[in-house]
């Protein structure tokens, strides 16, 4: 319903607002909602990248300031006229963004407050730039002989319309992209970075082309904003004030909501607004800061999160008791797991091809000193399920990492159906047919189960248009039985739920190859078995798997062969029974007569 | 090409800028390495500090080492209250970050009130008295600023690495649920380290106040340099601060000897940039 209802408000809005200087608006309020859409815009901006995605930009000055003196130096000194200055301004500014990206969207160790760091420092760098060439060279640059154009009724209102322009601009990206499936993609990069790579997620593009747009768009509102000020200077420009202010808007009111800079710019622009003479003025700032503080220490998710909360709770209350809801859970997925097994009992199991699905060869990986995986070979069959074995600290979860490109290989190669996948990154092997899970549940935090789904099935399989993808994601949620968790976050998850959704995002992407990591570990005994059963059905649906396991009895029973690693390399391999009784195998996980203690 | 005792000279301030950034930081790089909070408040004490101290001696003549001694409880306490309230939620580093932005602009609202906008010198003898050390001249008001920061930053380590505190400090740094589970009183000792970080930013506000002229907007304009001077050093650590602080210190003021003042941002911030870049993650 919202989803509806926002945008007709939204062009309502937009309609009275354009109405505005017409009807005899005053010119001080004319300038007034011009500082709003200023904050407006620069605050919006800024979400598009570092309030989805998390990487938050302490630099969002520094693309604000090189449209100031983009403004500055291409209408002044090469005689541009308004709109070209305005869009070059632009795209110097997301010129700068990719350089920087490219730069640092790489490395893992630049997230967090290294990102804000980074862009901060960029910040100080340019400014100390500008200051000491002809671009400024100190003194600053007036900007009186540039014309505007004339928009509107009177001359206050020209740029009244082009801060109104930017600001529905920026607000109207924020819209799109927040429910495109980049930022979806960009959400998910928010709850957990390496995850989102695994499930298809292209992150560096999409940090990229976030980053991008939102310099673009805040290097146009600096240009606009250089000819309102018409005079620039570097120590106006580029001081912590910009950053700081959006990154507070942006928080205040949301950031991880396309309408929360903007609700956030309105509040702290009135607050602002309210004192403004003198000592009142300064009083003022000691109760606006009290007042920031106090509104991040209780609403540490913004307004808009606050209130989305609160609604969510709301809903589920409405639900019912969930303590019968849970004991209905489990019988009514047992029947359902039941009709499904008869119907498999009538086909009968289809045996093992002899199609190599996943082959891999001389396969290493050293993490410095230490060779976690010291040249495995090993090949899956199609419609086969593999048990993976080994003590703890024995290679499975690096051979795991390694095939599915979260960590690139030393040496050696990954085939996927006789293509060489171990030189593609994570998103890409992901796309190409191999999924996995995590031992430990690792969900999207801030998105629902559906929405967890739906990313996997968007990202990893073939390009589904969102409602495909959607339709596609609730029948995993009913394959795994989590149908009626669909709008919760997966907070409101037990870990065996946890467990199930982490399998119906692997499968969404409808992968060649399943990689299974301890699904069963820490479930009961009754969970164990509708796991076995599910396990059983996923491999009758044409997808082979590499199990690894510690419960021995459903290893015993899933598994068609066995390989058994121990420090980095396979000491066995075959059918269960033979393998079991490998006294390579018993030392492993027993040690020697003379080493045991 | 200057002189070998201009460039002496530059090399002896920008220890001294260097040893004053390296207070500054280590207090915050305290407090975000193992309270995991960035707070900005931090630099809003160093400057209440530095205005008390020169209220305190402009006024009532009190030397501003005996200002130390009476301001150093007053703002423990204040770290102490804060930390009181900042435990009651649970809060991420950059909410830490925001909502200490806020107190710190009620801070500076709060001092122009008192002190207005202008700018204010405290003048003391530390400033008068001067010696000269292999021909560079230093005042009384900068030596003291280097042996403060010395002596901080050895109080800081002894207390880190040779008591059970700092024990217990590092090791809530590494693990805060861990070191929970082995007995450590882990909101205990966070109030006694906020208050200790306050501490050290009153000391750090005192030698702001004996080398230069106040402002309160001049509470923002250090925020970049000291950021780049936590983040170049390890955080908790409780010399890293100040080998960063007086690498960037110096590379300023030769930068500012040798090419121009204004050039001096960019030596620093380059450094940062550089060293994030080169930083390797762990896998």
């Amino acid at each position: 319903m919202t989803k509806r209802l926002m945008p007709m408000l939204a062009a309502l809005v937009l309609a009275i607002l354009i109405a505005g200087p017409y009807v005899g608006l005053p010119a001080h309020l004319q300038s007034l909602l011009y500082v709003i859409f200023f904050w407006v815009s620069l605050a919006t901006s800024w979400n598009l990248l570092s309030g989805y995605s998390g990487y938050f930009s302490f630099g969002h000055g520094a693309f604000f300031g090189l449209g100031m003196y983009g403004m500055a130096t291409f209408a002044t000194k090469l005689n541009l006229s308004f709109f070209p200055s305005v869009l070059l301004s632009g795209l110097v500014a997301a010129a700068l963004a990719l350089v920087i990206g490219a730069l640092v969207f790489r490395l893992k160790s630049i997230r967090g407050e290294s990102f804000a760091l980074i862009t901060l420092a960029v910040t100080f760098v340019l400014s100390t730039l500008i200051v000491n060439t002809p671009i400024d060279g100190g003194p600053g640059v007036y900007l009186m002989g540039v014309s505007t154009p004339a928009i509107g009724p009177t001359a206050a209102s020209s740029f009244y319309y082009l801060g109104l322009g930017m600001a529905a601009l920026c607000v109207f990206s924020a819209y799109v992209l927040f429910h495109s499936k980049m930022g979806l993609g960009l959400l998910a990069i928010h709850d957990d970075e390496d995850v989102a790579e695994v499930n298809g997620v292209p992150t560096f593009a999409l940090k990229m082309a976030a980053f991008a747009l939102s310099s673009f768009l805040a290097g146009m509102m600096g240009s606009i904003h250089a000819l309102y000020v018409s005079y620039v200077t570097v120590s106006e420009t580029f001081n912590i004030n910009v950053p700081l202010t959006v990154v507070l808007m942006s928080i205040l009111g949301g950031a991880r909501h396309w309408a929360g800079p903007t609700l956030g710019a309105i509040l702290i622009t009135l607050l602002l607004n309210a004192f403004t003479d003198g000592s009142s003025a300064l009083v003022g700032r000691v109760v606006i800061g009290l007042i920031l503080t106090l509104s991040v220490l209780l609403m540490p998710n913004g307004i808009w999160g606050s209130l989305s909360a609160r609604l969510r709770g709301k809903k589920v209350q409405i639900k019912g008791d969930p303590l019968s809801e849970q004991s209905h859970a489990d019988p009514r997925g047992r029947d359902l797991l039941s009709e499904r097994t008869a119907e498999l009992a009538i086909k009968g199991v289809t045996p093992v091809g002899t199609k190599v699905v996943l082959e891999v060869k001389g396969l290493t990986k050293q993490f410095f000193a230490i060779k976690a995986l010291g040249g495995i070979d090993l090949k899956l069959y199609e419609g086969e399920i593999l048990g993976l074995l080994g003590p703890n600290g024995s290679g499975k979860s690096t051979f795991i990492n390694v095939v599915t490109g979260h960590f690139s290989a030393s040496s050696g190669e990954i085939q996927l159906l006789g293509r060489d996948v171990s030189h593609l990154s994570a998103h890409e092997i992901r796309k190409s047919g191999i999924s996995r899970t995590y031992q430990i549940p690792r969900p999207f935090n801030g998105l629902t189960v559906l929405q967890n789904v739906v990313l996997s099935a968007q990202y990893g399989g073939s390009g589904a248009s969102e409602s495909q993808a959607t339709e596609q994601a609730l029948q995993w949620l009913e394959f795994t039985g989590l149908s009626d968790k669909a709008a919760d976050l997966p907070d409101a998850l037990n870990l065996h739920q946890r467990k199930f959704l982490e399998l119906a995002r692997a499968l969404a992407a409808r992968p060649q190859v399943l990689l299974l990591d301890e699904v069963l570990s820490g479930l009961t005994p009754s969970e164990i078995d509708l796991a076995v059963q599910t396990i059983r059905l996923i491999r009758q649906r044409g997808t082979s798997i590499v199990f690894v396991e510690h419960v021995m009895s459903a290893v015993m029973a899933l598994s068609d062969r066995l390989v058994v690693l121990d420090q980095g390399v396979v000491i066995a391999s075959g059918a269960p029974k033979e393998v079991m009784n490998d006294p390579h195998v018993v030392r492993a996980y027993l040690g020697d007569k003379v080493e045991g203690e | 090409m200057p002189s070998a005792n201009l460039l002496f000279q530059a090399l002896a301030s920008g220890l001294f800028m260097g040893a004053l950034y390296g207070l500054i930081g280590l207090g915050l790089g305290l407090g975000w390495g193992i309270l995991k909070q960035i707070n900005l408040s931090h630099f809003a004490w160093v400057f209440l500090s530095a205005y008390l101290t020169y209220e305190l001696k402009t006024r009532f003549g009190i030397d501003p080492l005996l200002c130390l001694l009476i301001l150093l409880p007053v703002f423990a306490l204040l770290g102490v209250l804060l930390q009181a309230v900042l435990a009651k939620f649970s809060i991420t580093p950059f909410n830490s970050l925001m909502a200490t932005f806020g107190l710190t602009v009620s801070v500076e609202a709060f001092i122009q009130l008192v002190w207005s906008a202008d700018f204010r010198r405290m003048n003391s003898h530390y400033d008068e008295l001067k010696f000269r050390l292999f021909g560079v001249i230093v005042t009384y008001s900068e030596a003291l600023t280097m042996l403060l920061s010395l002596v901080c930053c050895f109080a800081v380590w002894w207390v880190l690495y040779k008591t059970d505190i700092g024990k217990a400090l590092r090791a809530s740094a590494e693990d805060p649920d861990i070191a929970r589970a082995f007995g450590i009183n882990a909101s205990k000792l966070s109030l006694a380290l906020s208050g200790a970080c306050a501490a050290l930013a009153c000391c750090a506000g005192v030698c702001v106040a004996l080398t230069f002229t106040l402002a309160p907007s001049q509470i923002f304009a250090w925020i970049g340099v000291i950021f780049a001077v936590v983040m170049m050093g390890k955080l908790a650590s409780a010399w890293a601060p100040l080998v960063a602080g007086l690498v960037i210190g110096v590379s300023e003021s030769m930068t500012m000897a040798l090419i121009a003042p204004t050039w001096a941002p960019l030596v620093s911030f380059t450094l940062l940039i550089l060293i994030l870049l080169m930083r390797r993650s762990h896998d």
